[in-house]
């Protein structure tokens, strides 16, 4: 849509919106919140964008090719953790059972493999959303059967 | 039992009465009318009754929300139920985009969201 | 014909509903059925064995990872079965 208060209050506020999902993503091990609440934050913002200006813009800020790597990679972060676990000698996808340190609880950088796949499961929802939502809007002019 | 026994029964476990009350209306959403999407929204309102019906079951009276502080000794809620509700939401989500891509194919195909008239151009009866 | 047809299905339905939440425990009972020793396992043992304080994220990402494995595979193939519908040449 083209509207000129709508344009200049979302330029103003997105980057606390993202701001605030990114937070959520990584302190997620020590207040409510998590992956998927802040990856749904993150995905919001983005269609923000893609909302109030229009659709051209939206997509050359964040193209298919780099969603697609980005949402790849969140699984395969979740799969990695998983094998290093038994790299270092425990089972599949263990955290103090296979010598991963914990450090002191209340410290951002703590608990072992929790801060990590919270972090690749965030991503991997975020870049869902905005996938989501550009192939159910885009419009193709060139493929409309008639039968 | 008695009506008034029932009554004070419901009353006390209100949580689930008003799951059921969704339940019944998101299925009667889903079966009276023959737009596809409000099918879709019908379907929906079924699950967040479901997940309405799950989470109330973990509550304990007087506890808090499930974070610890290292060293103060109190009581919490059930968090297994929170859990595992989280799982059931994203696969809400991913059955209800699945369902939104299909509506598209079929509207690129037929003309029409309407359920009934997609069913007469096919050939088929209507009930 | 169908209205009422439907409006007895739903009326059957809810009332075989009610009649079996009368019978479940009260919400909030300390001494519920579900308040077994699982979750008081998983508040206690939390700290030492995890170091998180969110008890709900040591559940699903330590206690129970191969649950959110499972749901993060769900979230690719939906977005698989969604674009292979959408841009199918």
């Amino acid at each position: 849509m083209e509207d000129v208060i709508v344009r200049y209050v979302s330029r103003f506020i997105l980057p606390f919106v993202q701001l605030y999902g990114l937070y959520v993503v990584l302190h997620g091990h020590l207040s409510p919140g998590g992956g998927f609440s802040g990856g749904a934050v993150i995905g919001a913002s983005m269609i923000l964008y893609a909302l109030s200006f229009n659709l051209a813009a939206g997509s050359k800020k964040l193209s298919h090719d780099v969603s697609s790597i980005l949402e790849s990679s969140g699984a395969l972060i979740f799969a990695g953790m998983g094998l290093l676990s038994i790299l270092l000698g425990g089972n599949f996808l263990a955290n103090r059972a296979a010598g991963i340190p914990l450090g002191t609880p209340g410290n951002l950088f703590s608990s072992g493999s929790i801060a990590i796949i919270t972090f690749g499961v965030g991503i991997k929802v975020a870049s869902t959303m905005i996938t989501l939502f550009y192939s159910l809007i885009e419009e193709e002019g060139h493929s409309h059967d008639h039968h | 039992m008695t009506i008034t026994e029932i009554v004070l029964r419901l009353h006390a476990n209100s949580y689930y009465f008003f799951a059921i009350i969704l339940f019944i209306i998101g299925f009667h959403t889903m079966l009276t009318h023959n737009n596809l999407i409000k099918k879709v929204i019908g379907m929906n309102i079924m699950d967040m009754a479901i997940f309405l019906f799950f989470v109330a079951i973990g509550y304990v009276r007087g506890g808090r929300s499930p974070i610890l502080e290292p060293g103060v000794n109190h009581t919490f809620i059930n968090p297994l139920p929170s859990a595992l509700i989280l799982t059931g939401i994203v696969v809400a989500v991913s059955v209800t985009a699945y369902a939104l891509s299909l509506i598209i194919k079929l509207y690129k195909h037929y003309g029409t969201i309407d359920a009934e008239e997609i069913m007469r151009i096919r050939g088929g009866g209507s009930l | 014909m169908r209205k009422l047809l439907v409006l007895f299905f739903l009326a059957v339905i809810m009332v075989v509903l009610v009649a079996t939440v009368i019978e479940m425990p009260t919400i909030g009972d300390p001494a519920n059925v579900t308040n077994n020793e699982v979750p008081r396992r998983y508040v206690e043992a939390s700290l030492e064995e995890t170091g998180a304080l969110n008890v709900i994220a040591s559940i699903i990402t330590d206690y129970r990872a191969f649950d959110t494995l499972g749901e993060a595979t769900v979230l690719f193939v939906a977005i698989a079965a969604v674009l292979s519908n959408l841009k199918a040449h």
